[in-house]
């Protein structure tokens, strides 16, 4: 692979991994944002099997296929099995709406880029260049959760800051050493299960997942 | 002496095992207990070694014992028994009511030990990736805990909980990955690039710059999971709604393994980049978590939540300490975690006492405890006035020590301020305290309890919590040299 191709290549798969966390914010229909989600992960592991290919680390594309089974399969088919389940309300409910959310997403990814300025001028590589991609996907996460009033799009905003922590230790270190890469994966996984769990409990204490409803405790 | 490092975590997730493997009876309930005990005297044989010979590395380096890990180690022992004896009076009383079957008693077992796993795993780590993976894992733990009743508010406050703890562990996440990118690119070898003892000694080659942007993250991160205003929210419904032992363990230990990373990793800021940074972003958390907690306890009505937002305000108090960063001030900061632990602990167990006398956690629903239920008035009163630093209570001495070293630290108007909201919280806890003590009204008979045989085990937990917080507030003898060494080790 010559560096133009893996430059390309790297910066189409990064580039796409925060294009999705737009979309996701801009599309209605829960299932469709659930397979924005897949998507994600698949971008995901491009980016890691990319650098892989290029820096030959068989352990980096392997890492891409465990990414890509747990990103774009294992965890969006927990939160579409979530999404399913509950009949009533597949659309999106926000408490901004779509044009004011995806102005606070270009916000934020300007704030990304000018708050790891410092970051990517440690190394002039394609690689570290992109960096300020995965912080953008990261408060694009944290966004959706804020914003967001079903539990089941609070649990993507979660994997997608995920998504988004992941695209920065491929990028940025080739990954982090296997061993924590794999705690971090089970934990995420655990998580994930864990959302689930408790979205199906909402769902039977209070019919639905709109967190709405979910007003008992306050001050 | 590196083998005894390794299996400090087993011990509790032995009793895990055990209690999955046959139930919560009489003899597996005493192993929880029985396993803080054992962490204690490991935590006491590491410090002695620790102080003679120095640090204990093992496991290929990964995980390390210096004075301040002892003093977590001996931390997470003493006052994880308080909620452990209390938890085995607690679950035998809610199995004896029904408001528990034997299959959560089993659940509540396990997770109890786990997090008490994890935790120990928090203070042994060296490697910073490897004390991330454990504080997660103690919040997928505890989110279940907190869950535990399972009837609609104490979803509702897993939900919270588990949405904000992760995403508050994943920003601390991103900041540790951009400190192995800060050092792997100022020429650290990648299996000492996230490994504390290494990177304390090369943390003046790191890049300032970029290294701000990572340590930003993770005070954000950590301060997030400690409870640190502005994201504290969760707090009152996590600690509220949990099971009062959980909820001690919880307040009492747990949010202190938090202050514990932010500490650990202010000593790298603080070589890289001078300490202003951190410094300056402690005090906006320690301040805005002072006042956070005297607005709110002041027309707080649910006991619980009190308690809770005690803990803020606490956690802030070490904040506080941990900005000014002196030696002094450093020593009052884990004198001060070990004194809200203990009394904490025997607050928020006994509260769930009190839950179980008056059925209700409002503060207008208790009139009268002294009169009425002296033993239980007695333990929730008390542990209250070690809250509020009344001496002989260990907090008294951490306060006046954190107060004195500011004003030596030039910081006279962020002292000034947290004395203010201090004393305003300690008018709000004294008004809502004589209500509930002393005060007359509608329900002085005891006809509106519930029958509820105290137990001689919650009794033993409960006056033995405040016995060592006042036996630490009269002196920490024993123990003055490791956490003067701890205390070394942070302050430099």
């Amino acid at each position: 692979m010559s560096e133009t191709t893996f430059v390309q290549l790297l910066d189409l798969a990064a580039g796409l991994v925060l294009v999705i966390s737009f979309a996701s914010l801009w599309l209605r229909r829960l299932v469709t944002v659930t397979r924005m989600i897949a998507i994600q992960g698949v971008a995901l592991a491009a980016v890691a099997a990319v650098i892989g290919f290029y820096e030959h680390e068989s352990e980096l594309v392997a890492v891409a296929v465990l990414v890509c089974v747990l990103r774009a399969y294992v965890l969006p088919a927990l939160i579409r099995r979530a999404v399913l389940a509950g009949s009533e309300h597949r659309e999106v409910e926000s408490i901004i709406n779509v044009p004011a959310s995806l102005l606070a997403a270009s916000a934020l990814t300007l704030v990304a880029y000018a708050a790891t300025r410092d970051v990517v001028a440690l190394s002039s590589a394609p690689q570290v260049r992109a960096i300020p991609l995965g912080v953008s996907v990261v408060l694009i996460g944290m966004l959706m959760i804020v914003t967001r009033r079903k539990a089941v799009l609070q649990m993507m905003g979660v994997l997608m800051i995920d998504n988004g922590i992941a695209l920065v230790m491929f990028l940025g270190t080739s990954g982090v050493p296997l061993v924590i890469e794999l705690g971090v994966a089970s934990d995420v996984l655990l998580a994930v299960f864990i959302l689930q769990v408790l979205t199906n409990r909402i769902r039977n204490k209070f019919g639905d997942t709109d967190l709405d409803q979910l007003r008992a405790l306050r001050d | 002496m590196s083998t005894l490092i390794v299996v400090l975590p087993f011990i509790p997730a032995a009793v895990a095992a055990l209690i999955a493997a046959f139930g919560w009876n009489l003899t597996t309930a005493w192993c929880a207990p029985a396993a803080c005990w054992s962490v204690g005297g490991v935590g006491m044989v590491l410090a002695v070694r620790v102080l003679d010979e120095g640090p204990v590395n093992a496991f290929g380096g990964q995980l390390r014992v210096d004075a301040l890990s002892a003093l977590m180690i001996i931390f997470i022992g003493v006052v994880g028994s308080v909620s452990a004896v209390y938890g085995v009076a607690y679950i035998r009383t809610e199995l004896g009511n029904g408001a528990t079957t034997s299959r959560r008693a089993k659940l509540y077992g396990v997770l109890m030990q786990l997090t008490i796993a994890a935790m120990l795993v928090v203070v042994v780590a060296d490697n910073l990736g490897v004390l991330w993976v454990a504080i997660e894992t103690t919040t997928i733990a505890t989110v279940l805990l907190v869950g535990h009743r399972r009837d609609r508010t104490s979803v509702e406050a897993s939900w919270k909980y588990l949405v904000l703890g992760s995403v508050g562990v994943a920003t601390a996440l991103l900041g540790t990955v951009l400190v192995y990118f800060v050092a792997r690119h100022s020429g650290i070898d990648a299996s000492s690039a996230l490994r504390w003892s290494s990177l304390v000694d090369k943390a003046h080659g790191l890049d300032p710059g970029a290294f701000r942007v990572a340590i930003g993250f993770v005070v954000v991160g950590y301060g997030t999971k400690a409870g640190l205003a502005p994201v504290h929210s969760w707090i009152p419904d996590a600690y509220s709604q949990a099971p009062a032992p959980a909820a001690a363990l919880m307040a009492g230990v747990l949010s202190a393994m938090s202050m514990y990373a932010l500490l650990r990793l202010k000593v790298l800021a603080d070589i890289t980049l001078g300490p202003g940074f951190v410094r300056t972003l402690l005090i906006v958390a320690a301040l805005l978590s002072l006042l956070a907690a005297a607005s709110l306890m002041a027309t707080q009505r649910d006991y619980k939540r009190l308690l809770a937002y005690s803990s803020v305000e606490h956690m802030g108090l070490v904040a506080l300490a941990a900005a000014i960063g002196s030696p002094l001030a450093i020593s009052a900061a884990l004198l001060h975690l070990i004194g809200h632990g203990l009394a904490k602990s025997v607050a928020f167990c006994s509260s769930g006492e009190l839950l179980f006398v008056t059925g209700t956690t409002r503060i207008d629903g208790v009139r009268g405890l002294l009169h009425r239920r002296p033993f239980i008035g007695a333990m929730f009163g008390l542990s209250w006035l070690a809250l509020l630093a009344v001496p002989p209570f260990s907090i008294f001495a951490s306060e006046l020590a954190i107060v004195r070293s500011g004003i030596a630290d030039r910081l006279v108007w962020a002292i000034a301020i947290a004395v203010v909201l201090l004393l305003v919280i300690f008018g709000s806890v004294v008004v809502h305290g004589l209500d509930m003590l002393t005060g007359g009204g509608h329900s002085a008979d005891d006809s509106s309890l519930i029958a509820h045989a105290g137990s001689v085990t919650a009794g033993l937990a409960l006056v033995g919590g405040l016995v060592i917080a006042a036996a630490v507030g009269v002196t920490i003898w024993p123990f003055s040299r490791l956490l003067h060494t701890a205390a070394e080790v942070l302050a430099r």
